[in-house]
C-alpha cells in the first residue's frame, strides 16, 4: 500500500522520465476532461451538502470501478498547505483546485499518470499526463477512466451541446488537450514570439512564462486547443498534434542553426549554466528554471553528456518553492529557501556525476 | 519595474499570454506569481479562457435584448440552482447543468462566439447517451428505408421497418 508520504515525496512522476516520443522538445502531453453530475449545482455555487454528496458519489464510483479502484484518494482538507502546493508543482492538480479544500479531493493513479479532481471548477476533472508527445495515448487513458466513472454516475450531457460544464468555454467535449514545449533555440534566435503568434491564429492557445525583459526563463510554453465544441476529440488532438509538430520542426531548425553558426557561444552558455548550477550557493527558483533550460538545450544538442534529461525534468519540479520546503521538512524564509535550493541542485549534480 | 499586483516588490516574472492573437502581459514578483498560479507553467490556461469569455460581454452586449429606456426587467432565475443570467454575465460561470436549457436563448450566441459552433460532435457517454445513440441509429435506418422504398426493394424495406420497430421498443423501455 502506497502512503501519502510516498506520493508526495517520490519525486519522479512517470511523465518526468523524459522517455516519451519527441521529448527533446515536448516535455509532456496532457488531457483534461470536465464532467458534471446532472442537475447538481456546480461547485462554485453548491451548498456544503451538495458538495459532500458529489464527493461521496464520485469517490464511491472511483473505488467501485476496476479501472480506478487502486487509486490513492487524498482529501485536500486533510493534508497540509505545503503538501497541497507540492501536488500543484508536480502538476497533479490545478492551482485552482487547492484554493478551496472543503469537500475537495484528488484521486491519483499509482504512476501519477491519472488524477481525478473532485469539486474543482467542475464536479469532475479527469487529467492524464504523459511524457513527450503522446496526446492520443493520454486521451485514450482519460476516456477509459471517464467510461468507468460514467457507468456509475449520471453525467450532465446534452444531445446538442454535449458535456455541460460550469464555464461555457469548456462545453461540448469538455476536453482541453495540451502540450508543454521547451523552445530555448527559438528564444535564443529571437523567433519565439513570431512562431507562437502565428499558431495562436489556428485554434491553439499559447501560454508562456518569461523572465526579465525579452530574455525568457525556462523557455517553456503550453499549447492547447482553444475551442471544445463543434469538433471531435480526435480532431482537436490531430490539430494540436500537427501544430506541435510544426513547432518542433522550427525549434529543431533553430537548434541546428545554433550548432552550425553559433557553436562556441552555445557551448559557452550551456557550460556556464552547468557551472552555476553545480557551484552556486544561492539560487532562486526563477534562476534555476533558466539555467536548467540552458543545460537541457545542451543535453538535447549533445553538447553536454554528464547529466541527463531525467535529472533535469526532476530538478525542474524539485526546485519549485513548495517542493524545496517540503524536502527540507517545513516552511523556510526566502534566503534559506535559496540556500537550500542551491545545495539541493549541487547535490543532485554531484551524485549524477559520481554515477549514484 | 514593480509588481502589477502588490505594487511593492520588484517584478521578476513576466507572463505573456497570447489568446486569439491578442497579447497581454503581466509583470509580477515571484510571490504574487506563485499565489496567482502563474509560476505553475503546467497549470490550465483556464484563467485566460475565462478572460476570453469575459471579453464577450462588452458594455453594449450586456444590454442586448432590452429595449432602450427599459430600466428593470425582472430576470428569470434557473429553477434548479437559482442563479440568473446577470450572475453568469458577471462571473462567467453557470450555476448548474440545467442553466443551459433555462437560459438557452441568451446563451446560444455566447457559445457560438466562443466556439464558432453550437453543435457537439464528439464523444457520447455510453449510458447517459444511450438513448441518443439509439435515436441516431433509428434516423440512419429511416434514411435507408426511404431509399429502399424509392428503389422498390420491398423485402429490404420490411426488414428495415422491423429493425426500426425493435429499436423504438428499446427506447420506450428506458426509464
Ligand atoms: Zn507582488
Ligand atoms: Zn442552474
Amino acid at each position: 500500500m502506497m502512503t501519502l508520504r510516498d506520493i508526495i515525496e517520490r519525486t519522479l512522476s512517470d511523465w518526468m522520465k523524459g522517455t516519451g516520443p519527441q521529448s527533446d522538445v515536448v516535455l509532456s502531453s496532457r488531457i483534461r476532461v470536465a464532467r458534471n453530475l446532472s442537475g447538481v449545482p456546480f461547485p462554485h455555487v453548491a451548498s456544503d451538502r451538495d458538495l459532500k454528496k458529489v464527493l461521496d458519489d464520485v469517490l464511491q464510483a472511483v473505488r467501485g470501478s476496476r479501472d480506478t479502484q487502486d487509486f490513492e484518494i487524498l482529501l485536500l482538507s486533510d493534508i497540509p498547505v505545503l503538501d497541497r502546493q507540492v501536488l500543484v508543482e508536480k502538476h497533479l492538480v490545478s492551482p485552482q483546485h487547492i484554493t478551496e479544500t472543503k469537500h475537495r479531493a484528488v484521486a491519483l493513479s499509482r504512476d501519477e499518470t491519472v488524477s481525478i479532481m473532485v469539486n474543482e471548477e467542475d464536479h469532475i476533472r479527469i487529467q492524464t499526463l504523459f511524457s513527450g508527445l503522446q496526446l492520443e495515448e493520454a486521451w485514450q487513458r482519460a476516456s477509459k477512466v471517464d467510461d468507468a466513472l460514467e457507468a456509475r454516475l449520471d453525467y450532465a450531457f446534452d444531445e446538442t451541446i454535449g458535456y455541460l460544464t460550469a464555464c461555457p468555454t469548456n462545453v461540448g467535449t469538455g476536453m482541453r488537450a495540451s502540450v508543454m514545449v521547451h523552445l530555448p533555440a527559438l528564444a535564443a534566435t529571437g523567433q519565439v514570439g513570431r512562431v507562437l503568434a502565428t499558431i495562436s491564429h489556428v485554434g491553439v492557445a499559447v501560454r508562456g512564462l518569461y523572465g526579465e525583459g525579452t530574455e525568457s526563463s525556462g523557455n517553456i510554453y503550453q499549447l492547447s486547443n482553444q475551442v471544445t465544441l463543434g469538433r471531435s476529440e480526435e480532431d482537436i488532438i490531430e490539430n494540436l498534434k500537427g501544430i506541435t509538430r510544426q513547432v518542433i520542426e522550427q525549434e529543431n531548425s533553430a537548434r541546428n542553426f545554433l550548432l552550425r553558426e553559433r557553436r562556441k557561444s552555445l557551448e559557452d552558455r550551456v557550460w556556464r549554466a552547468y557551472g552555476i548550477l553545480a557551484n552556486a550557493r544561492l539560487m532562486t527558483s526563477e534562476e534555476a528554471l533558466k539555467l536548467i533550460s540552458d543545460v537541457k538545450l545542451g543535453v538535447d544538442t549533445g553538447i553536454i553528456t554528464v547529466v541527463g534529461t531525467r535529472m533535469l525534468n526532476e530538478l525542474m519540479v524539485l526546485t519549485r518553492p513548495a517542493y524545496v520546503q517540503k524536502l527540507m521538512g517545513g516552511e523556510l524564509d526566502p534566503e534559506e529557501r535559496d540556500t537550500q535550493r542551491a545545495a539541493l541542485i549541487r547535490d543532485r549534480i554531484k551524485s549524477v556525476k559520481e554515477g549514484k | 519595474m514593480t509588481c502589477d499586483r502588490c505594487k511593492k516588490r520588484p517584478a521578476t516574472v513576466h507572463v505573456t499570454k497570447i489568446i486569439n492573437g491578442q497579447k497581454t502581459e503581466m509583470h509580477l514578483c515571484e510571490e504574487c506569481a506563485r499565489q496567482t498560479g502563474q509560476l505553475e507553467f503546467f497549470s490550465v490556461p483556464q484563467f485566460s479562457f475565462h478572460n476570453v469569455l469575459q471579453g464577450l460581454f462588452d458594455p453594449e452586449s450586456a444590454t442586448v435584448g432590452l429595449p432602450s429606456g427599459t430600466i428593470s426587467t425582472p430576470t428569470r432565475k434557473c429553477r434548479t440552482c437559482g442563479i440568473d443570467f446577470s450572475d453568469f454575465r458577471r462571473t462567467g460561470f453557470l450555476g448548474c447543468s440545467n442553466c443551459y436549457s433555462e437560459f438557452q436563448g441568451r446563451l446560444e450566441p455566447v457559445i457560438r462566439r466562443i466556439h464558432g459552433s453550437t453543435r457537439h460532435v464528439g464523444k457520447v457517454p455510453a449510458r447517459t447517451g444511450g438513448a441518443l445513440k439509439v435515436r441516431k441509429e433509428i434516423e440512419d435506418l429511416r434514411r435507408q428505408l426511404e431509399a429502399a422504398i424509392a428503389r422498390e426493394e420491398y423485402e429490404k424495406a420490411a426488414q428495415l421497418r422491423d429493425k426500426i420497430k425493435a429499436l423504438q421498443g428499446k427506447l420506450d423501455d428506458r426509464p
